[in-house]
């Protein structure tokens, strides 16, 4: 087992950890994407996500993370490329905005699709457990951004996903309604244990919920580390040198960086 | 105006402003309990008024008879309301005025309904497909350019001079806004919508249902509202040729006799449709569009 300089492991190439051995989630091998003839998005990207495993993926703008996400989800008919992507057969999707059609009530949102008996009552459940109980027959525009957000985790949820796909799905919202939706997301993949691939451009958001966070640069992944924390708490030291690290990574020098919060 | 630097705010110079001599005496503590925010000045038309729809024609009603009433219109320029209610009561015990108007109402209904559907299918076909736009948007745009009403002699030679002839006719004229507004709606949904409908998985027939059709429906309610007047310009027309009932028809022989008030007693019943009938839709407009929160309110 590769161990980094800094305390952190490496993640990568770990065939003895039970995590990644066995049934993969998602196998990507050798994928490109390019949007121009200039030069391509993604270059030769290997990733490899095991079954209930959470993976937040980094990178500065422009680094291909939404276009790595978009080709899982089967969303990328018209950009040019090639490689080998394998991912389960059920995979949702959770975009920045809630994407919720404003012509239907919460409720028929969530089960929006769903063609099996009893949607209605799993969506009602699904709408529970987000803690939208009693919203059912709301209008979209009725609900604040948080709530909106979390009805789209409703209807990812109730399709019972083996792979989530998260687009930045806290992005637009307000500090400390993203804090609760950590919380909510966070409770949500240990009942439901999808694997969860989450866009974020937030190294903290990053560190709170994954299992391991990789980070792209020039196309392919530049850096894989698992988060093994006790506690996910800024506070925590161990928080802190991660921290430092992926921001090290992603080319930003802390002490540079007005306001920005370095745990003592 | 004593404005204490250090409990001073701009509140109590709001108070002061009004009330000189409360703020002189209390000075900041008496300004705790008001209300002092600035409630900002509503800049959308407001709530809805109930009946207020009738205003207006009511208002016109009201000049109409005032007007009459004092000479101010004489009988020469526009019969009097009452001289209307006359003839309109003759008209339908000797001349069948009900027949006349059912006959109407009939063009204009079997018309409008098929000129809605297909207007609305060719917008779905040709909004959906780039095939059915390339092959179905070109001939509306030239048929749109043709003033229908000029191809009626054409529409006389093919359907001849009965009913059939008329009832195209008002079909081709109430398909054209239903076409332009539903093709227009449909092509405003957001894309992000299909997206979404994508990562679902839905087949395209649900997609039509859950996205295309209520994306599209204001638009379709739009056109609605221009082709249901559209229907009554036609009827005005077709029942020029060869009509033995309706209200045009009835028009046409008022016109022949210089019975100006039977004139009238038309107007008012197409107005009377055109208004009621676009009340029609907007109520439905209202209701089905809920989920909108717009200015209509």
């Amino acid at each position: 087992m590769a161990t980094h300089a800094r305390g952190l492991t490496e993640a990568t190439h770990r065939p003895d950890d039970p995590t990644t051995t066995g049934a993969l989630a998602v196998r990507v091998r050798n994928l490109h994407r390019s949007f121009n003839k200039a030069g391509g998005v993604l270059n030769g990207l290997d990733l490899d996500i095991a079954p209930g495993e959470f993976v937040a993926l980094i990178g500065r703008s422009g680094s291909g993370k939404s276009t790595l996400l978009r080709a899982l989800a089967g969303l990328d008919r018209d950009v040019a490329g090639h490689g080998q992507i394998t991912v389960p057969a059920s995979v949702s999707v959770v975009f920045q905005d809630s994407r919720l059609l404003p012509w239907k009530r919460v409720l028929d949102n969530v089960v929006f699709g769903l063609k099996a008996k009893g949607a209605a009552e799993r969506g009602r459940k699904a709408l529970a457990e987000v803690g939208l109980a009693g919203r059912e027959r709301a209008w979209p525009y009725e609900l604040s951004g948080g709530e909106q957000q979390r009805a789209s985790l409703a209807r990812s949820l109730v399709r019972e996903p083996q792979l989530l796909l998260a687009d930045e799905p806290f992005g637009a919202l307000d500090a400390l309604t993203r804090i609760r939706m950590h919380v909510l997301l966070r409770t949500l993949c240990e009942v439901h244990r999808p694997a969860v691939l989450l866009v974020t451009h937030d190294v903290d958001e990053a560190i709170v919920l994954a299992d391991r966070v990789i980070m792209l640069y020039d196309g392919v992944v530049r850096t894989d580390v698992r988060v093994d924390l006790e506690t996910r708490s800024p506070g925590d030291p161990r928080f802190a040198e991660l921290r430092s690290f992926l921001l090290a990574e992603l080319g930003v020098n802390e002490e540079s960086v007005p306001g920005q919060r370095v745990a003592s | 105006m004593t404005t204490d630097l250090t409990t001073g705010t701009i509140a109590t110079d709001l108070t002061t402003a009004g009330r000189t001599d409360t703020a002189a005496r209390g000075g900041a503590a008496a300004t705790s309990d008001t209300d002092q925010r600035v409630v900002r000045r509503r800049l959308g038309p407001g709530h809805r008024v109930r009946l207020a729809f009738w205003a207006g024609p009511i208002a016109l009603l009201a000049i109409w008879v005032i007007g009459s009433k004092t000479g101010f219109i004489s009988e020469q320029i526009l019969s009097a309301p009452w001289t209307v209610v006359e003839s309109a009561k003759t008209q339908w015990t000797d001349h069948d005025l009900l027949g006349d108007i059912l006959s109407s109402l009939k063009r204009a209904v079997i018309g409008l309904t098929l000129g809605t559907v297909a207007g609305a299918v060719l917008a779905l076909l040709s909004g959906l497909s780039r095939l059915g736009e390339s092959l179905i948007d070109g001939p509306i745009q030239i048929k749109r350019s043709i003033p229908t009403l000029a191809l009626i002699p054409l529409f006389i030679a093919w359907f001849g001079i009965g009913e059939q002839m008329k009832i195209i006719t008002i079909a081709l004229i109430t398909m054209i806004p239903i076409y332009i507004h539903t093709h227009n709606g449909l092509r405003s949904i957001e894309g992000k919508y299909a997206e979404l409908a994508e990562t679902i998985g839905i087949g395209r027939v649900e997609f039509i249902r859950h996205v295309v059709l209520p994306g599209a429906f204001p638009g379709f309610l739009l056109g609605m509202r221009f082709a249901v007047t559209s229907s009554l310009l036609g009827l005005v027309v077709v029942e020029q040729y060869n009509a033995t009932n309706g209200v045009g028809h009835m028009m046409t022989l008022a016109e022949n006799y210089g019975q100006t008030d039977v004139i009238v007693v038309g107007l008012v019943i197409y107005g009377a449709f055109g208004f009621l009938a676009d009340g029609a839709v907007r109520l439905t407009e209202r209701k089905v569009l809920a989920w909108r929160r717009t200015l209509e309110g």
